[in-house]
């Protein structure tokens, strides 16, 4: 961590050397350099961990793919930058990372004062807690007096602290920087608690010993809407970002998917010829600063939205987190991507 | 320009240009160094805050006086939620200075012991002495801590099989359980008789010294300050009727409730560091008593002067001369080493900084309250110990 704000230190003193050249344009620094730095998790499966051999999957990994797709064309052009709680910010800010992909929730603070810019939500997430079976509560509100595992330098911290406040209740706070330092102390008995976002949960409950003998409890105590980060002062870079969200949520839409992409580009259908880049004499990626197929780039990395869900997190990995919330708007959630037009 | 043959200046003047002259020469050296720092140093000052700005990165301190709003395991003040970052940080900075301070009082005596102990004549004890220097000197005080930390985890009960001390105190993998003492009215007085007590104990070890200066006659001190410092409190406890009372913890339903609870974070790190800092502190002791010429306690021997009499008398203030400045650099070892509380979460001001910044994001102000708050804690230290020095120093006549 030192080293990340010692790096960031100097990146705020010497940035101003070639500031002009450098921040003028993310997407030409991307370019030239050939690959997009992506922060991510440091481990937290599903969203973004390292297998043996070292390759990153997770949700938040295939927005780094899905990025990398759009302006190259290929998305293993990525470098990831685990980060933990504390250590994304500096990261981000000092240039390290080009894009922060890492279950970020959106607040305002972190909006205009940390100098972020957040657009798409990119999974509608809220605050929870994990119980030992053995312990017998059933609600969140039989927890005065416990224990508390969570991580430092988050969100949740925070709403930890009010909701407790706000219950009367009272709590002991047992806070460590690593996610893998809270789950050692959890599965150690240091606390009776752990509380983080719940798709957190759901991830951290597998790597436990006894997954079983674990809980969740029913209550959300927060909004935690977790999307990808960018610095401020770029609006192309942003806007970029932005839009391979929406494509991968259009293409849910549409019906486009991996597997259907190349036979979806020969669609009558106006909007779907639109999105695809195959308009006659179409704008679409040019005006973004990419080509005109970036969309269909994308799909073809990482399949639309709700494959990447389920992929990862959903019903088709360990973790069977229902879509809920991150359902698309026809469908009762709230996922929706403004018209590509 | 000077150079005039025809008019000598002098003979102790140099005839050539004052450039040639080695002190005109040294201060111009430093004067363009100094300059060409101070120039670095304003420029990386102008180009943070320019950067910054440039960044939409808000600066300044005025952050301090917001609202907290996360919660501290172990404070030794009040401290809530609500309460500002600026006392988040104090919290943290009363954390340190326990850790520290605790630590090394604990690490002085076991130094003292295991460094007089490697000198023994008996070899079980020696040898004991040194198998503990090697060990704990030669391992990083991170896995020392993480040794402790996972030590006591992995090795104490949940908190509902606690294991039961004596003095209603209990411990469990949540830490150390003790009764909480309750100060009633007219516990106050227990107080004034404990400072009574201290200051009629020091009066009369003066007068004892000056005595024995001015007859020879040595009183016997120990017993007497010892009876002053437990015989007026505990009196005076008695006699205004038991003021004080015991809130002992019992069980709750997660964990032990009541009492003072002192976490495994705190124990752990403060076992770590004293035990590590011990190791060197040993070391130092040794070598200050070796440092000392045998030719001393051989003639303090001559002179008729008892052993015991001899170490206390003779031996260890000199030996406290070559101690003292070694031991100065361990104890800032030890407080530096303190702030690797973060790895095992204990709320130290590292920790506590930590969540500051990312909460608020103002890297650069809480680096440099960081540095700031060690570089006085260790200055602070360096100054005390340069006293105790030169009050230890030599007294020449």
């Amino acid at each position: 961590m030192a080293k990340r704000i010692l790096t960031a230190l100097i990146g705020a003193a010497v940035m101003g050397i070639g500031a002009q050249a450098a921040s003028a344009t993310t997407l030409g620094d991307v370019k030239a350099k050939g690959f997009l730095q992506c922060g991510v998790n440091t481990g937290l499966t599903g969203f973004a961990s390292p297998d043996a051999s070292g390759n990153w999957s997770g949700f938040d990994v295939d927005y780094c793919k899905a990025i990398a797709a759009a302006i190259f064309g290929d998305p293993t052009k990525v470098k990831y930058t685990p980060t933990s709680a504390k250590d994304r910010f500096p990261a981000l800010q000092s240039g390290e990372v080009d894009v922060l992909a890492r279950n970020t929730t959106w607040t305002i603070n972190r909006d205009t004062a940390l100098g972020f810019n957040f657009r798409p939500v990119n999974y509608y997430d809220g605050q929870g807690f994990m119980v030992r079976k053995s312990l017998n509560v059933k609600s969140a509100l039989e927890l005065s007096g416990a224990a508390v595992c969570v991580q430092t330098g988050t969100t949740t911290e925070l709403n930890l602290a009010d909701y407790f406040k706000a219950n009367n209740l009272q709590y002991n706070p047992v806070v460590f920087e690593k996610l893998e330092e809270v789950n050692a102390a959890y599965d150690a008995g240091r606390c009776d608690v752990y509380t983080t976002d719940q798709s957190g949960l759901y991830s951290l409950r597998l790597t436990l010993a006894a997954p079983d003998d674990h809980m969740i409890l029913p209550e959300i105590i927060s909004k935690e809407p977790l999307g990808p980060a960018v610095r401020q002062g770029d609006d192309q870079w942003f806007d970029i970002v932005s839009w391979v969200h929406y494509a991968l949520v259009g293409a849910e839409d549409f019906g486009i998917t991996q597997a259907n992409v190349e036979e979806m580009k020969k669609s009558a259908n106006p909007d779907i010829q639109r999105f695809l880049g195959v308009e006659a004499d179409t704008k679409i990626g040019t005006d973004l600063g990419l080509e005109n197929d970036w969309a269909v780039k994308i799909i073809k990395a990482v399949g639309n939205y709700g494959e990447v869900f389920d992929r990862n997190i959903g019903t088709g990995s360990p973790l069977k987190i229902e879509r809920g919330l991150n359902a698309l708007w026809s469908k009762g959630g709230i996922q929706y991507a403004p018209p590509v037009r | 320009m000077s150079i005039d043959a025809t008019t000598p200046s002098g003979k102790d003047k140099p005839a050539g240009s004052i450039l040639n002259d080695p002190k005109i020469r040294g201060i111009i050296y430093q004067a363009v160094t100094l300059l060409l720092l101070v120039a670095f140093i304003y420029w990386v000052a102008m180009n943070t805050s320019e950067n910054l700005k440039r960044a939409n990165i808000a600066s300044g301190y005025g952050f301090l006086n917001g609202r907290a709003g996360f919660d501290v395991g172990q404070s030794l003040i009040a401290y809530s939620s609500d309460s500002t970052y600026g006392r988040a940080l104090v919290v943290g900075f009363f954390n340190t200075i326990l850790v520290a301070v605790a630590g090394i009082i604990t690490a002085t005596i076991i130094g003292f012991l295991v460094g007089i102990g490697r000198l023994s004549k008996n070899w079980l004890i020696a040898k004991l002495s040194m198998v503990y220097v090697e060990v704990f000197r030669n391992i990083p005080p991170l896995l020392v801590i993480f040794f402790w930390y996972s030590g006591v985890l992995a090795v104490l009960p949940q908190p509902k099989e606690s294991v039961a001390l004596p003095l209603n105190m209990y411990i469990n993998n949540r830490g150390l359980a003790f009764p909480k003492p309750i100060f009633d009215s007219g516990s106050q007085f227990i107080l004034l008789a404990l400072v009574i007590a201290v200051i009629g104990s020091i009066l009369f070890s003066r007068y004892a010294n000056k005595k024995q200066a001015e007859t020879g006659q040595r009183m016997p001190v120990l017993w007497t300050v010892l009876g002053l410092l437990i015989g007026l409190p505990l009196l005076t406890y008695f006699a205004t009727g038991m003021p004080i009372s015991f809130d002992v913890p019992v069980a709750g339903k997660f964990n032990l409730t009541g009492g003072s609870v002192v976490g495994p974070e705190f124990l752990s790190l403060f076992l770590a560091l004293s035990f590590y800092t011990a190791s060197f502190i040993a070391e130092i002791v040794r070598a200050g008593i070796r440092g000392v010429s045998h030719g001393q306690s051989e003639a303090a021997h001559a002179l008729g002067v008892r052993p015991g009499l001899t170490t206390r008398l003779v031996v260890v203030p000199q030996a406290m001369r070559i101690i003292i400045p070694p031991l100065t650099s361990q104890y800032l070892n030890l407080t530096k080493n303190s702030s690797l509380a973060i790895a095992i979460g204990y709320s130290d001001l590292v920790s506590t900084g930590g969540t500051i910044l990312n909460q608020t994001g103002q890297a650069i102000e809480i680096v440099s309250i960081w540095i700031v708050v060690y570089l006085t804690l260790s200055l602070s230290t360096s100054l005390i110990m340069n006293w105790f020095n030169a009050k230890m120093a030599l007294v020449e006549r």
